[in-house]
């Protein structure tokens, strides 16, 4: 069996020797594991030892992309990176898009594993088949911010086209949340896989291909690929194609689902500024596409040249990032959200992450468990030119405060004490996307058992609260929502190995062309049972590694907050979630995916997803 | 006689996706690669993004260029016909054309140039019938010149459009 769309090439890059070993990923592995998720999930299962640090020559960094990259099939040029996380201590992942997966894709690489660490900073050239390990010095590169990193290895190269992926001072240094920026605003965003590349040593990595891309059913492919593409620019996407991500703003707070004040509320008081519509016609210059995106969410926002501070900053604009480093810090200044953006993308922090953070640290500034001596200034909610200054010493960890920050607020609260870590709003160590869950009873499942802590990307639960499939202050029907909960997890861990962007989830009628389209790019034929078993193989894998690293039940739930203290206004006003029901629910989802009532998956499920390999080795982790 | 038209790209609406190139080189070689394309997305950040291909000149530089008299402009469509068997790959083209349009195939060593899709199956341009943001299209020189004019006048006679209305 011959597969196309694969290069079926593996790179293994140990990074102390310098030694480089290229292997042939065998077609089983990628018709079983289909790429990017799965493929990371396999490799860190087979190969991590237990209960190593994060940051230790002993991590492994898995690089991986599918079938996809360089085709015409919307949104196909992203990748992912795993590894144990610095943030949680569990299976790490992050995916990102922009120009990377295609350029490596036409290198030939397929998956690329990187062991051990450099002697000294390193970036590496990945000139098709070329491989080569360069010292950060020749260009003065460590220590750079990311978009400077880019400017420089495009410039070194002599090429406007090289796809960089980078760290900045944040991942150098060790943050926990270290991102990786490619193509300016994209970032492997979550988990630190930033702070990973850091430890060992590895500044960016460049990517320059030249090879051809073939397609086992070119006719009955282009077909179906314009059909999709037309579809992309439909309907299913008109949302993200108009004001981008931040028109979910207004339509998630009018259901009280927006979070703010470090998520005591969920209804946003200036929801009349702070929203999609305001945002386009205000600073809006323009919205860009990944590499084969026909969407182009990206809305590119610029200060104005009349701001005293930040004239002329142009950020990348996501919902995400509004949430955490606006009305999560509770503001709506429009210039500080963008500065906070270009900040993290250029110091390379999780803006997810980094933003919530500072919301910790100006509850905890309230309760008087960071003071004025500590920092020198105010960080009381609202005061946005505080946050400004803060984003900036955790990203150098150039202040006391700024370095106990840099990790997260989990880590901050365990080295702050006292009450700190009531403040933390996490699961498993990474902070929440912008949904408040206090009254959204299946998505405060759905986040809380996500593999990689709180998250909206690894299932769509959101949707069932927000779409009233079931009742959202209510806990009726555990089993159902929990089979719900299953059914987008493990799609959405099949659009994560395939991969492609969860933007397009939408403009595929059904599984069936999911499959037609793998087997048109890949010529292997797949039915939709297989194509979902192997999705749902990929999730229990996964939580697979997080069980033997010793996470358990309790890692399944999430603070504390949103069992006590209701929001004061707004939809969910004096809404908290019930402990009862929440375990009732979340036992419904172990149930639906054949897990023990403490969620262990049973050897009767391990078998059924082939995962026999697993069954006998859960055990030994001590997290 | 109608003066021929080319691919005009409008910065405002490119989003900069690159589908364009996808397109252009599946459609002519089939497979999928950029560096086989005849139209080429220009990115300059933050915000700038466009695509560029053969623009047709009147008086073309690269067929001036050409040692091999390899390359000629059609009379009928305006294309610049690449004769295969003599283009030897020098690149003379490539440093004469002043939109950097030309581009060395990577497999063959021969040139490529946009031929509108007149040698492949389709009788449209693939890459305006798959631009998601309807930003490619075929223009002539007259067409945009007129397009330019009643943008100025719009702006110039704003008070006397209004007036009228």
């Amino acid at each position: 069996m011959t597969l196309e769309g694969y290069t079926q090439q593996r790179v293994n890059i140990h990074l102390d020797t310098e030694k480089i070993d290229i292997s042939t990923i065998h077609e089983d592995f990628c018709t079983k594991w289909i790429g990017g998720y799965g493929f990371g999930a396999k490799v860190l299962w087979d190969e991590l030892k237990l209960d190593i640090d994060p940051f230790s020559p002993d991590n492994i960094l898995v690089w991986a992309i599918g079938p996809y990259p360089t085709t015409i099939i919307p949104t196909s040029s992203k990748y992912g990176l795993f590894a144990k996380s610095p943030q949680t201590g569990l299976f790490g992942m992050s995916i990102s898009s922009g120009s990377i997966a295609q350029q490596a894709r036409r290198a030939g690489h397929n998956m690329i594993v990187f062991y051990g660490k450099a002697e000294e900073p390193v970036f590496i050239m990945f000139d098709d088949d070329d491989i080569n390990i360069i010292p950060c010095k020749e260009l003065d590169l460590w220590g750079k911010g990311c978009w400077e990193a880019d400017e420089i290895l495009k410039e070194h190269y002599n090429d406007s086209r090289l796809s960089v992926a980078a760290i900045g001072p944040a991942g150098e240094k060790l943050s926990r949340m270290g991102c990786v920026t490619n193509d300016r605003n994209r970032q492997a965003g979550r988990t630190g896989m930033g702070g990973v590349m850091g430890s060992k040593n590895l500044k960016a990595l460049c990517f320059r291909g030249t090879k051809s891309v073939k397609i086992a059913y070119p006719k009955e492919f282009y077909e179906k690929a314009k059909e999709l593409i037309k579809r992309s620019i439909g309907t299913a996407t008109t949302k993200y194609r108009e004001n981008g991500t931040p028109n979910g703003l207004a339509s998630y707070n009018d259901m009280g689902m927006l979070a703010n004040y470090n998520f005591r509320e969920g209804y946003w008081k200036d929801i009349d500024i702070l929203n999609g519509q305001y945002l386009n016609d205000h600073y809006v210059v323009k919205t860009c596409g990944c590499s084969q995106c026909t969407i182009a969410c990206d809305h590119l926002a610029r200060v104005p040249n009349d701001h005293p501070d930040w004239a002329g900053t142009v950020a990348s604009m996501d919902i995400e990032n509004i949430y955490s480093m606006g009305c999560d810090c509770g503001h709506s200044d429009w210039p500080a959200i963008m500065k906070g953006i270009e900040i993290c993308d250029t110091l390379g922090m999780d803006g997810i992450s980094a933003g919530a953070t500072v919301a910790f640290a100006m509850e905890c500034f309230e309760k008087g468990i960071i003071t004025k001596k500590d920092l020198g200034y105010d960080l009381s909610f609202g005061n946005y030119k505080s946050m400004i200054r803060i984003l900036e010493e955790m990203g150098n960890r150039s202040s006391k405060i700024g370095d106990i920050l840099a990790d997260g607020s989990r880590a901050a609260a365990e080295k702050l004490g006292g009450d700190a870590m009531k403040y933390s709003m996490q699961v498993k160590g990474l902070e929440f996307p912008m949904y408040e869950i206090h009254g959204m009873s299946s998505f405060a499942v759905g986040a809380s058992v996500s593999i990689r802590g709180a998250c909206h990307l690894r299932n769509g639960a959101y949707g069932l609260d927000a779409k009233g499939k079931f009742d959202r202050f209510g806990y009726e029907k555990p089993l159902e929502r929990g089979k719900a909960i299953k059914k987008t997890e493990d799609e959405y861990c099949l659009i994560d190995s395939l991969i492609v962007c969860k933007f397009t989830r939408g403009i595929y009628e059904n599984n069936q062309e999911y499959c037609d389209m793998y087997k048109y790019v890949s010529g292997y034929e797949m039915t939709t049972e297989q194509f979902l078993n192997n999705g749902e193989a990929i999730h229990n894998l996964a939580k697979c590694f997080n069980i033997r690293e010793g996470a358990t039940k309790a890692d399944d739930y999430p603070p504390e907050r949103f069992f006590t203290e209701p929001p004061t206004i707004g939809p969910a006003k004096g809404v908290t979630l019930d402990k009862k029901g929440y375990t009732s629910i979340l036992e419904g989802y172990y149930e639906a995916r054949g897990w023990t009532k403490e969620g262990i998956p049973t050897d009767e499920t391990l078998k059924r997803l082939g995962l026999d390999f697993v069954i006998g080795k859960l055990t030994g982790g001590k997290k | 006689m109608p003066r021929h038209e080319f691919i005009v790209v409008d910065p405002d609406l490119c989003i900069g996706c690159e589908i364009c190139e996808s397109v252009c080189s599946f459609v002519h070689e089939g497979v999928f690669n950029p560096l086989l394309s005849r139209i080429k997305r220009v990115r300059i950040e933050p915000i700038v993004n466009i695509a560029l291909s053969c623009q047709k000149c009147e008086d073309p530089d690269c067929v001036n260029a050409c040692p091999q008299k390899a390359l000629e402009k059609d009379e009928k469509t305006g294309s610049i016909k690449v004769n295969e068997d003599k283009c030897t790959g020098c690149a003379f083209c490539i440093r004469a054309c002043p939109f950097g349009a030309i581009s060395l195939s990577t497999e063959s060593g021969i040139v490529l140039i946009c031929d509108l899709c007149e040698s492949t199956e389709y009788d449209e341009p693939q890459c305006i019938e798959l631009c998601p943001r309807e930003a490619i299209s075929l223009k002539s020189v007259d067409q945009i010149g007129d397009e330019n004019r009643i943008d100025a006048v719009k702006r110039l006679l704003s008070e006397m459009l209004e007036e009228s209305k």
